[in-house]
């Protein structure tokens, strides 16, 4: 019997690694072909004849650089903003007493729902009249409100668990009110505020029906947006190889940070999520 | 079987209030929420407003000025429009079908995960794979499998004809959709439930093998009652995301072989033909039916949570 | 180091809730004092405000002859063992230890001596180097005063430091605490509500109830001379058995028979009709292991035993009585103000382990008749105190004023300071 549950186990391992994975090797296999395999029509799952030329165009082209940096910029301009925000508000919710703290936490639910495609007319009609049309901050702001409902959640999840006499021990200790904070409350919060980030960078990086809707050259348009338009020469034909080649390029930063901080983005993920 | 708990015997020195500093400590929790409350509200409920007055409109940009005051017009044309209604089809047969398939999908990783002792860094940077993944990438992925001339699909599946054209009809192209769906998603679900998973105490599993359970039963008499708050939690959030699919169906099909979201339609309209005002319509029946379901499935998740209580 | 004086300390919430009433106490310099009381009577609230965590409403805090009321706890210079033991879990327990030291800017050489000096004496060595996360109970508390001891603070405050230790560790770490303060002369309070610790660490005890001091004197005049029947209740282990009695010249009618008590007690309770006797378990006796010139009829009473627990040097036994309800009443409310369960009325009593006396028998107890106290059932004072024995009584009438500021509480809170029943 114990064996029978532990083959069973061995099984579903190796099942989640080929769901999770097949589809990355695919897109990594495809990216090895060049454009003539393609062209032809090439069924098989690995290159017959591996090529780095679709690295080579895909780094050398201007339009998709400049989807990179707008992503990078957006998105960490976002993270950053949306988690400031959100960690004072999250502060405020785990320990302070004060009125309408349900309805805040109720808002936070209610636009983590939210359609983001019914905003997206009214948007872009505002978003002229102000001058954000195809700007930085065009995207930056309602990236900012879309991400702060589960960053709000997972840091007052968190920030509840901290052990906050250890503040008042601290100035026991002779601490005043900014060492404490500093030196025991700050340590303690940043591994929160960290998972935060990560979560909120996701969803920056994600995000594609604004990015569409907001965005109308490279000045702003991000990496999904660029993809998406990016259709080559013959429509009926699209550049699978290059194509390939951009997504496993904005795949690596993710799968850099989820190597680096998988711990952390699961904790994250089930705190706020579970208690919410 | 009451659904409310006693409340615990407040500890007198555990809650310090002086009138003073509570009406401080108000003031500052509300400051420090203030922030945050401004910008979601900016982004979300001026913006619905807008829509609501501009959905009384007929509105192209492309004609500004035959604007035109017409009353709920706009409404009508939208809930008598067959292509409303096929899309609002289509949405909600997404959402049930995927949610369903990641349900029994994720649980079967979460009983996985939560078993296996071995590699848990690499199954779980492998599980956070695809739920890092841009979902437009998920959707090229896809969509290259599936395909007709480089796609592996086809040689793979034996009971598929080598010629097979996935995007070429209705019901293949939207079950090339929803793989692509389930498989972006089934790892958010699977984490959620191996959290909910983890909250079942191993005491009573073993009292229940010790009452002569069988796996089966334990499974449904035991595993399954005590996590129904968290099963709940992310059958809400996963049934919301899947209403609202649209990356995956832009990148994939377009649209075409009627594939149409509720919220592609609203995209198409307000930003592909410009008609702001049939749009705006469009983003206030799309905000409303997510209302509804939320409210629907919230409504079933505290009847839920209430008999829970009542069990135990 | 310094004493602290608590001059008519007052602490009242902003809802009104009113955790303190008007406490003075005296800890003199060097002094080890117990707050001690059952849970919701004010003691860690004191206890804060001595520390700067709490506002203090009305009254003077002085430590060192200098009035601390506003100032912030940094200020105060004292140190502080919390009930969880506030670890940083962010440093080692090095780190831990040097903390203070490091806040007050001290060289690096002069903390790592203090560390190691304090490590040395809480035996800490081995594990200056790990994270609290990973030591055990025992070691977190020592850690805990360690971080207490390596500053020279004016005094040591402890918040029930041992409430979270198993019993055999808490038996250590007791006289661990104990033998630590005896040496470095420091004074000290402490917080808890057990009467083990409060008996076995305290140089002199303070007896809380609804934020009213009700006694405030050593341990044995506590034990030998209860201000009052909540005092009574709460100091010893078993309690103190509670009958009702009713006084007639020197002899007093119990409800298994008359003995007879000193003239000089008797005499403090004439003219009152329903009484309530006080006697300690320990002070019964099996009359057939009692010398037999102590045992005379006016000291030995006759009842049948209903369970019998015989822990080898000792035994208890356990002998149901009936109470009339006017004493019964005042039984259960004392009950319940000291945390406990009223279930039925009965005897306990402490027999020798060499008596012979068994389940269901029929024995002959004898009463030391000279420990035997008498309460006024209206008021719960004590009528038999020996007044110069007793340590500091508060004036007026405590226990009643404690029920008084009770139902305050209870207007507020409703379920607060009373024990979930």
């Amino acid at each position: 019997m114990k064996n029978k549950t532990t083959i069973g186990t061995w099984i579903g391992f190796v099942a989640i690694l080929v769901w999770c994975l097949l589809p990355v090797v695919w897109i990594i296999s495809l990216s090895f072909k060049s454009v003539e395999e393609t062209a032809a029509g090439s069924a098989q799952f690995l290159p017959k004849d591996p090529t780095l030329d679709n690295y080579r165009d895909i780094l050398s082209n201007g339009d998709f650089l400049a989807a990179l940096r707008n992503s990078f910029g957006i998105a960490v301009i976002a993270t950053f903003l949306a988690v400031v925000f959100a960690t004072l508000a999250a502060y405020a919710i785990a320990r302070l007493e004060f009125k309408g703290k349900r309805l805040v936490l109720s808002l936070a639910l209610a636009i983590a729902m939210f359609p983001v495609v019914s905003l997206v007319g009214p948007l872009f009609d505002m978003w002229r009249t102000f001058g954000l049309f195809n700007t930085w901050p065009g995207l930056i702001i309602p990236y900012m409100s879309f991400t702060l409902p589960l960053a709000i959640w997972t840091l007052s999840a968190f920030f509840r668990e901290i052990p906050w006499e250890l503040e008042q021990a601290a100035q026991v200790d002779g601490a005043t009110s900014w060492q404490a904070f500093r030196k025991v409350i700050v340590p303690l919060a940043a591994p929160g505020v960290f998972t935060a980030a990560i979560l909120t960078f996701f969803f920056a990086w994600n995000e594609f029906v604004l990015a569409i809707s907001l965005t109308s050259t490279t000045a702003s348009r991000t990496v999904p947006a660029q993809l998406s338009y990016f259709v080559g020469p013959d429509p009926f034909n699209p550049p699978y190889g290059q194509l390939a080649t951009a997504s496993v390029v904005v795949t690596v930063p993710i799968i850099i940070i989820v190597l680096l901080f998988q711990r952390k983005i699961v904790a994250g993920l089930t705190s706020g999520a579970v208690k919410g | 079987m009451s659904s409310t708990l006693a409340r615990p015997p407040a500890d007198v020195r555990e809650k310090p209030q002086v009138s003073d500093r509570s009406r401080a400590e108000n003031r500052l929790g509300q400051k420090l929420v203030a922030p945050a409350v401004i910008l979601m509200l900016l982004v979300t409920a001026w913006p619905m407003l807008q829509a609501l007055y501009l959905s009384l409109f007929r509105y192209r940009l492309t004609a500004p000025d035959d604007r035109e005051l017409i009353g709920i017009d706009n409404y009508v044309t939208v809930l008598t429009d067959s292509l409303f209604w096929q899309d609002m089809w289509n949405t909600v047969l997404i959402m049930v079908l995927t949610v369903a398939v990641e349900l029994v999908i994720g649980f079967a990783f979460a009983m996985v995960m939560h078993r296996v002792i071995f590699a848990r860094g690499a199954i779980r940077t492998s599980i956070l794979i695809p739920y890092g993944i841009i979902t437009v990438v998920s959707a090229f992925a896809w969509q290259f499998a599936f395909s007709l001339n480089n796609g592996f699909v086809n040689g793979w599946l034996p009971f598929v004809d080598e010629n097979f054209n996935w995007f070429g009809g209705h019901w293949s192209a939207m079950f090339a959709i929803m793989v692509s769906e389930i498989w972006k998603t089934t790892p958010f679900m699977a984490l959620l439930l191996l959290a909910g998973l983890a909250q079942v105490s191993e005491d009573m599993l073993e009292a229940a093998k010790v009452d002569g359970a069988t796996w089966w039963q334990r499974l449904w008499k035991v595993i399954l009652p005590n996590m129904r708050a968290a099963i709940m939690v992310a059958v809400l959030f996963r049934a919301l995301d899947a209403y609202r699919i649209f990356d995956n169906i832009f990148v994939m099909t377009r649209g075409a072989q009627e594939t149409e979201s509720v919220s592609f339609l609203t995209y198409r309209q307000v930003i592909e033909q410009v008609q702001l005002g049939l749009g705006s319509a469009l983003s206030v029946i799309l905000f409303l039916s997510v209302l509804v379901l939320a409210w629907l499935i919230i409504k079933l998740f505290r009847v839920d949570l209430a008999q829970a209580r009542g069990e135990g | 180091m310094a004493g602290i004086e608590m001059k008519n300390i007052v602490k009242q919430y902003g809802d009104g809730f009113p955790a303190v009433n008007d406490v003075s106490i005296d800890v003199e310099d060097g002094e080890f004092l117990i707050l001690v009381g059952p849970s919701g009577c004010g003691k860690s609230t004191l206890l804060r405000m001595i520390v700067g965590l709490e506002d203090i409403t009305d009254g003077d805090m002085i430590i060192g002859g200098k009035k601390v009321n506003d100032l912030a706890p940094r200020d105060r210079n004292l140190s502080m063992v919390f009930q969880n033991y506030a670890l940083y879990p962010h440093l080692t327990v090095y780190e831990n230890i040097a903390f203070p030291l490091r806040l007050a800017g001290k060289s690096d050489s002069e903390i790592d001596e203090k560390v190691r000096e304090a490590s040395k004496t809480l035996e800490l060595d081995e594990h200056l180097d790990r994270k609290p996360g990973n030591l055990s109970g025992g070691q977190r508390q020592r850690v805990a005063m360690g971080r207490a001891i390596v500053r020279d603070a004016e005094a040591f405050l402890f918040d029930e430091p041992l409430s979270n230790l198993d019993a055999k560790l808490r038996g250590q770490m007791r006289t661990e605490i104990s033998r630590l303060q005896k040496r470095l002369g420091i004074t000290t309070v402490y917080v808890t509500h057990d009467q083990t610790e409060a008996m076995t660490l305290g140089d002199r005890v303070a007896v809380l109830k609804r934020g009213v001091l009700q006694q405030h004197a050593t341990p044995r005049e506590l034990y030998e001379n209860p201000a009052n029947l909540f005092v009574a209740g709460f100091i010893g282990s078993p309690p103190m058995n509670f009958l009702p009695a009713k006084v007639d010249g020197n002899r007093v009618e119990l409800p298994f028979g008359t003995v007879t008590i000193p003239e000089a007690r008797a005499a403090k309770a004439q003219g009152r009709d329903l009484l309530i006797a006080g006697i300690r378990p320990e002070h019964f006796e099996d009359a057939s292991v009692v010398d037999s010139d102590k045992v005379t009829d006016e000291a030995t009473f006759t009842a049948t035993v209903d369970v019998v627990e015989w822990l080898g040097n000792e035994a208890y036994a356990y002998i149901p009585f009936e109470a009339p309800d006017e004493v019964r009443e005042q039984l259960t409310q004392l009950e319940k103000d000291l945390d406990g369960e009223s279930l039925r009325t009965q005897l306990v009593v402490s027999l020798d382990g060499a008596s012979r006396i068994s389940e269901g028998d029929e024995a002959t107890i004898w009463v030391d008749a000279r420990k035997i106290h008498l309460f006024d059932p209206s008021t719960g004072d004590n009528l038999t105190i020996d007044p110069d024995n007793a340590g500091i009584i508060p004036g007026g009438n405590t226990m009643a004023k404690a029920e008084e500021v009770g139902e305050q509480q209870d207007g507020v809170k409703p379920s607060a300071g009373s024990s979930p029943s």
